[in-house]
């Protein structure tokens, strides 16, 4: 594959709740191999940007192409079908599953056959394969049999992660996955991250300045809904209007 | 896992020994009971199962019970082997119209349209020539049940009867305890959990929550069929809230979350209200059943919020829900 045709696309996008416009012309492409990272104040409209992107949030103007296929119109479910992984910020697990089961019926929604009612889900060899290896992947290998209510706040963040990997995505969109871990933790969770990047388009959406600069190939910095810069992490750091709107008076 | 298996063949066994033991009043019940049973099941699958708190539920029940009365023919019986498909059939098609309008809402709008979907129901039984009225309407015979011309079993005696009631609650039982451990069933607890990981993941969630609803109704209409058989007569109340709600009881009461939950529920609930209904007992104060019931109801829900079978678990699987 071409190393920089843009996985994903997203092409003038605008979305609007009532007279409020959470982001507005914003176009972005994720490339193969490379993590592009998604800074922002609060409410800058990173979360939305991602619900546009993943399907979850119709966007009120613009298209959004999934490998060169125009996906806008398509549902949620049918874009992760199609490639289209995403984790959220607030950790969205299945707290009363093992480990093993959140993995596998995240596998499962490659292999539905809801019609094989007679044959037990444990049985689905394709899923739980998909659901082994994406747990140690993700470094929860040696807690597939743990309920994931009760794993600590990292492991669960690493489930949400392996949970995307699960169904075999081409592009990941991580809606802050370093929140509220660690040091050790993020450095773990980054080194997971700069692994993935090499077979994944990644769209990292995070506050935590130090990691985005570290591992970021590329960045966009969203201020009031708008994108006020993207390019390479040196271009966006001296960059006078990033400075005022965001890191000067921030950090 | 044994415990479980060895717990429902001691059930089996008991109830296969019902009319051995006891006399026509027991039978009668047991059998009354079972139907509550199968309906209760058919409820559990969505309230329990796929998190759909439905409370309509005495419709289809009651859509299957009155088709078995309209679709046999005055001058006979009617087989088996047709009239339970088709009164199958006219219940799934009633609850995939249902269904595809009240999924798309949720929580108390999802409770408050099938209530309405049933009220709507109702009132067709009650006041069109079509239901027969606040009486009712006779079934003109009892479906036969023959091979060839070879009778296997008599549905119009009661022993018999009671003895195909069990056979269809075991069937009811298997079939929706091997349909929950499939890749459906999984996805179904999947929804119920987090149906928005599901939808990120890449299920579409509508048509496996239509689904589930068209199953549960067809349990439910397989309940309200043998109620009709059973009775020889139905009326608009097989339709109406209160069976809805009763069933919706006895879920609750027996443990959500739990298939064998619905059928100890529905046995709790029957043998309760016989309890209180009991004049030898409750002398004249036997008319206010409902309130020795409900009091009932609300110390066993308040003393073990998970139910008969959650209760008597240990809570540790049961602590997250």
């Amino acid at each position: 594959m071409n190393k920089d045709r843009a996985v994903l696309r997203g092409r003038n996008l605008t979305r609007r709740w009532g007279g409020v416009v959470a982001i507005d012309d914003v176009s972005i492409d994720l490339v193969q191999g490379e993590i592009h990272a998604l800074i922002g104040t609060n409410g800058a409209g990173k979360s939305t940007l991602v619900n546009v992107l993943s399907g979850e949030v119709p966007a009120s103007s613009g298209t959004v192409e999934l490998e060169g296929q125009d996906v806008t119109r398509w549902p949620q479910p049918r874009r992760a079908r199609a490639g289209l992984g995403r984790s959220y910020q607030r950790t969205t697990i299945f707290a009363p599953f093992s480990v093993l089961e959140n993995c596998r019926l995240a596998a499962q929604a490659r292999f539905q056959h809801p019609w094989r009612w007679m044959s037990p889900a444990s049985a689905c060899g394709e899923s739980g394969d998909a659901a082994r290896s994406a747990a140690s992947r993700a470094g929860l290998g040696h807690v597939l049999d743990r309920e994931a209510g009760r794993l600590s706040h990292g492991e669960k963040r690493q489930l949400e992660i392996a949970m995307c990997l699960a169904t075999d995505p081409g592009v990941l969109l991580l809606d802050e996955p370093l929140a509220g871990m660690g040091a050790e933790e993020t450095a773990r969770m980054l080194e997971l991250l700069a692994s993935l990047a090499e077979g994944h388009a990644i769209l990292l959406v995070e506050h935590d300045m130090d990691a985005v600069f570290r591992i970021a190939g590329r960045i966009t910095v969203l201020a009031d809904g708008v994108a006020i810069a993207s390019g390479a992490p040196a271009d966006v750091r001296d960059n006078p209007a990033v400075q005022t709107a965001y890191l000067g008076g921030a950090r | 896992m044994r415990a479980r298996t060895a717990g429902i063949a001691a059930a089996l066994l008991v109830l296969a020994a019902v009319p051995l033991a006891g006399g026509p009043f027991a039978v009668d019940f047991v059998t009354k009971t079972m139907l509550y049973a199968i309906l209760a099941l058919s409820l559990e699958l969505l309230v329990g199962q796929v998190g759909l708190v439905c409370f309509g539920q005495a419709a289809f029940f009651g859509v299957a019970a009155y088709a078995a009365v309209l679709l046999t023919p005055a001058s006979g019986p009617a087989p088996l082997w047709w009239l339970l498909p088709a009164c199958l059939a006219a219940t799934g098609l009633f609850a995939a119209v249902v269904g595809a309008l009240s999924i798309r809402t949720r929580g108390v709008y999802f409770i408050m349209v099938t209530l309405a979907f049933s009220q709507m129901a109702y009132y067709v039984a009650h006041d069109t020539p079509l239901g027969g009225g606040t009486d009712g309407i006779y079934l003109p015979a009892v479906p036969s049940v023959a091979i060839a011309g070879f009778r296997l079993v008599d549905l119009g005696r009661a022993v018999p009867f009671y003895y195909v009631t069990l056979a269809f609650l075991g069937a009811a039982f298997a079939f929706l305890g091997v349909l929950l451990r499939s890749r459906f069933g999984r996805a179904l607890a999947g929804i119920r959990v987090n149906e928005q990981r599901m939808r990120a993941a890449g299920f579409s969630t509508y048509p496996y929550k239509l689904a589930a609803f068209v199953l549960s109704a067809l349990v439910a209409g397989l309940a309200g069929f043998l109620f009709a058989v059973k009775d020889g007569v139905v009326n608009p109340e097989l339709l109406g809230w209160h069976v809805s709600g009763t069933v919706l009881m006895m879920v609750i009461l027996g443990g959500i979350g739990h298939l064998h939950g619905a059928v100890v529920g529905a046995f709790a609930f029957a043998l309760l209200q016989e309890f209180f209904m009991s004049e030898a007992i409750f002398g004249s104060f036997a008319k206010h059943w409902h309130l020795g019931v409900g009091l009932s109801i609300i110390l066993c829900v308040a003393l073990m919020p998970r139910g008969l079978v959650g209760g008597l678990r240990r809570s540790a699987a049961d602590e997250q829900g």
